[in-house]
């Protein structure tokens, strides 16, 4: 179906939904590099006032890729549930838009709806909002996830502790873990990215993380971000794994470009939730996205990155995760150009991840070719807080020196906690008091702490 | 940055014994929730060392008088991206030669050489600028000890890695060798990449190349880049390709 608007003499023309989603874009560096981009500002508002009258009711029944050529959109289509999806049907997705920022739909409501609805319809809605209503509406949403503690309750705000090293080092990672811990980061995981694959590497990484949570006794959860099959190895050889990371896309192509199919999805969530380690509860993945991805991989069917991004997000609420983590700025300026576009990447990214049920994180972030510094960082941080966001990184100053990039810092959630009055997890928090790290309203007490210090600097000798 | 005075509450010496186990920036104390103006403003000066190599530009005048000493001729060159913005946002232009450069290449296509060099800008002209004629003092006596024939060496701007396969067909040369400014880091804004391609035509994708990295001083150091560039080139032309298929048997590439 062919769809059209007319300003003054001229009529656009959008060939289908996948054309008049990506021509509707706000502008992108990376839709440009598809071929796909509005070619003109009076393009994109008529494509965004055309989609504004299309039914939610037409992204049922036509599709951005054919349901027999990729399994994520059957994905989609199966799972869809109509009796949720009766309280917006007779919508257009402008309409949905007024809808979604009626005084009336509260978090409960907006709980009700996330089995009805689909990712193009949250991809379609997201492009017709400013980036206020991004914020305003994803605030209202409430996900809330356990393993070892409670994450994304309002007034909440947590972070993954990131102590990577370029080689793997124990020790390089351990002084960064002291250091992040006693920064009050961590209570979402601590997480490492490794520099190679190996089982036997990732096994140590594990070991080394699962020993300073029980010696410490903290209420949190550990990951190595190792593919999903070297997890599932590991998983057999009694590892001791809390959570399953893998990245994901959304179209079948560009999961098979990460290794991974539904499948082997499916069998690494059945492994993982049988190791049953979780105390406060059961979420047990971790998910990482990235608008850009399925491009970069020659996957992305000409529809938009930012189409294609939230249909990852179907595959990730498949799984019931703990975390799910939008790298926005890591993917370099041929996708996300500058602090400007980065920005409102993430923020719909957040939105439209919370809004399909997700419990959203943003990795925060910039590289040096990218038109970006702390400065916007920083004004993405405090956007992000105020719509409720998750969690964010926490990594040494701000400088990631294994995976050459900037994050935010151990400061800057502290930064954001105190403006906006936020806590980190409860369980997390009461540890923190615990072990005088912080005291009851929320300030850190004198960084060195030289009783834990003394006791931390046992973990590696032992 | 010792001229910074601050007045950082927290001065953060007890983590200092960890500082040893890892370059990563921990203990850096604070001063309310914030970092301190010490350790804010370095950060700021590493991304501005960053950004500054991002937009450096190929030393023409200088490549030019210090290739002279190989006595080869030198191309000058440009790809399809105009300027740096759009070479950020459109890497597929990067990787093509603009026609007044292909017009350029084909007068010397008559040469038929072995290996073509190729030196590119990429993310970091002044890795390039400070590094490759040093790196090519040492490789080329090497390789033409050995025979090989070496054409014209080409000064690319604007370039990414993938443009030495449209020169290498141009010239129809058997191998390319490239060597190009890679994305600046915090710690080191000057690395050199080097990617040898045997058989360069367009549409080929990295598994197709072997790539030798952080070359710098501080990095691998010339002569130890040179020799797997060697040992690799050589490889190259024994068995008839280069990428993964190479990588695996290079023995010396693990040190």
């Amino acid at each position: 179906m062919s769809y059209h608007h007319t300003i003054g003499r001229k009529t656009y023309r959008f060939n289908d939904l996948k054309t008049l989603l990506a021509k509707a874009s706000p502008h992108r560096s990376g839709d440009v590099l598809a071929g796909i981009a509005a070619e003109s500002y009076e393009e994109r508002i008529a494509a965004q006032i055309a989609l504004a009258d299309v039914p939610l009711k037409t992204f049922l029944n036509e599709v951005v890729i054919p349901y027999e050529e990729d399994e994520v959109t059957r994905l989609i289509i199966d799972n869809q549930d109509n009796n949720s999806f009766s309280l917006i049907s007779t919508l257009t997705v402008g309409e949905f838009r007024d809808w979604l920022l009626r005084d009336e739909t509260d978090t409960l409501t907006l709980q009700k709806l996330v089995q009805g609805i689909t990712p193009e319809m949250v991809a379609a809605v997201s492009k017709l909002m400013r980036n206020q209503d991004l914020v305003s509406v994803a605030k209202r949403c409430e996900v809330v996830t356990r393993f070892r503690n409670t994450i994304g309750l309002k007034g909440h705000f947590s972070t993954r502790l990131q102590p990577n090293h370029p080689t793997d080092d124990p020790k390089g990672i351990a002084a960064s873990m002291i250091d992040g811990l006693l920064y009050g980061s961590g209570d979402a995981v601590i997480g490492i990215n490794p520099a190679t694959d190996s089982p036997a590497e990732v096994n140590n990484l594990l070991l080394l993380m699962d020993t300073l949570r029980r010696q410490f006794d903290i209420p949190t959860q550990s990951c190595v971000l190792c593919h999903v099959t070297t997890t599932l190895e590991l998983i057999r050889q009694g590892a001791p794994i809390d959570l399953c990371f893998q990245s994901i896309g959304g179209t079948e192509k560009s999961n098979s470009s990460f290794g991974i199919n539904l499948a082997l999805l499916d069998e690494a969530y059945e492994a993982t939730l049988s190791l049953n380690r979780g105390s406060a509860g059961n979420n047990v993945m971790y998910f990482e996205t990235g608008q850009g991805s399925e491009l970069s991989a020659n996957a992305h069917h000409g529809v938009d990155q930012q189409t294609c991004e939230v249909r990852g997000y179907a595959v990730a609420r498949r799984y019931n995760p703990l975390l799910v983590n939008t790298v926005v700025g890591f993917i370099g300026p041929e996708y996300l150009y500058d602090g400007k576009q980065i920005t409102r990447a993430a923020l719909e990214d957040h939105f439209c991840g919370k809004l399909l049920g997700l419990p959203m994180g943003v990795d925060i972030c910039y590289t040096n070719h990218a038109e970006a510094d702390q400065d916007d960082m920083d004004n993405l941080l405090t956007l992000l807080g105020v719509a409720g966001c998750n969690f964010i990184m926490g990594v040494p100053g701000s400088d990631d020196i294994m995976l050459n990039y900037q994050s935010t810092s151990f400061h800057d959630a502290l930064y954001i906690r105190n403006v906006l009055g936020l806590r980190p997890a409860p369980e997390f928090e009461q540890w923190l008091i615990r072990q005088g790290i912080m005291d009851n309203k929320g300030l850190l007490t004198m960084h060195s702490n030289p009783h834990l210090l003394k006791e931390m600097k046992g973990l590696w000798t032992r | 940055m010792d001229k910074v005075k601050t007045g950082a509450e927290f001065e953060d010496d007890s983590l200092d014994h960890l500082k040893q186990f890892t370059a990563a920036r921990i203990g850096i104390g604070r001063t309310g929730a914030s970092i301190p103006l010490k350790q804010s403003l370095e950060l700021k000066l590493a991304h501005a060392h960053a950004r500054d190599a991002v937009y450096s530009e190929l030393d023409i005048d200088k490549l030019l008088s210090d290739l002279k000493q190989f006595d080869l001729p030198v191309l000058l060159l440009h790809s399809e991206a105009a300027y740096r913005e759009m070479y950020l946002q459109r890497p597929d232009l990067g990787r093509q030669l603009n026609k007044k450069s292909i017009e350029l290449v084909n007068d010397y296509s008559h040469q038929k050489p072995d290996i073509v060099i190729i030196i590119a800008d990429g993310l970091s002209a002044t890795a390039v600028n400070h590094h490759a004629v040093s790196l090519l003092k040492t490789l080329i006596p090497q390789l033409q000890s050995v025979g090989l024939k070496i054409g014209p060496i080409s000064l690319i701007k604007q370039g990414r890695v993938a443009i030495a396969d449209d020169i290498g067909v141009h010239l129809k040369a058997k191998l390319s060798l490239i060597l190009i400014g890679e994305r600046p880091g915090l710690s080191s804004a000057d690395s050199m990449g080097c990617y040898i391609t045997y058989n360069p035509k367009p549409g080929l994708t990295d598994e197709s190349r072997n790539c030798i990295s952080n070359i710098r001083p501080h990095g691998l150091t010339f002569k130890l880049a040179s020799k797997k560039i060697f040992y690799l080139i050589q490889e190259a032309f024994r068995r008839k390709l280069s990428g993964v298929g190479l990588k695996d048997n290079a023995g010396l590439l693990e040190s």
